[in-house]
């Protein structure tokens, strides 16, 4: 059962790469940026769980908080731009 | 303990495919970020709820409790955080084109 999560997870983040790369504007591609990021931290858990290691789920924590600190990193930096947008 | 947890792995995956459904088709950002928060938010906290129906009692119980709740607060402050940026820059709000009024021209 886990494996067929893992691998209807990898297909969906790759479904969820497309609007990252043809995102008209930048918010577009934040959107896809924190879906792909809240996908890939389900991923890390259900390979944990499958391999019962409890190391990796250390590693889900680390990337779900740097997930977060980038949106904010890249809102701050893309506002105020409004000619490049 | 095995058909609860499968119960909520089918849930997350219904949710992300609607999700993903959603991100793609809808014609404006502040509606994709609606469709984005719903399969960030629901499906994922189904994963992680399935999973701890599969681990059961014990340390690695307490690391996905961990997580859940630091997800569970930080998904909605993020999607928050693109759409104050969206507004803020001047994403124009999408509207439907309204249908052309059928009105004769008057030929004098």
């Amino acid at each position: 059962m886990l494996v067929w999560v893992i691998r209807f997870l990898v297909v969906s983040l790759v479904f969820s790469m497309i609007r990252v790369v043809i995102g008209p504007t930048v918010a577009d591609r934040m959107i896809g940026l924190n879906m792909v990021a809240a996908q890939t931290l389900a991923l890390l858990v259900t390979i944990s769980v499958s391999m019962e290691r409890s190391v990796y789920l250390d590693v889900a924590l680390v990337y779900d908080i740097f997930g977060f600190l980038g949106i904010l990193v890249m809102a701050r930096y893309f506002s105020g731009r409004k000619g490049e947008l | 303990m095995n058909i609860v947890a499968g119960v909520f792995f089918g849930l997350g995956v219904i949710f992300s495919i609607m999700g993903n459904i959603g991100v793609l088709l809808f014609p404006d950002a502040y509606t994709r970020l609606q469709a984005s928060s719903t399969c960030s938010t629901t499906s994922v906290l189904s994963f992680l709820i399935g999973c701890m129906f599969i681990t059961g009692w014990g340390p690695m119980f307490g690391r996905l409790l961990a997580i859940t709740l630091f997800f569970f607060v930080t998904s909605p402050i993020s999607a928050h955080i693109i759409a104050r940026f969206a507004w803020k820059n001047g994403v124009v709000a999408w509207r439907r084109i309204s249908p052309p009024r059928k009105r004769e021209p008057s030929n004098g």
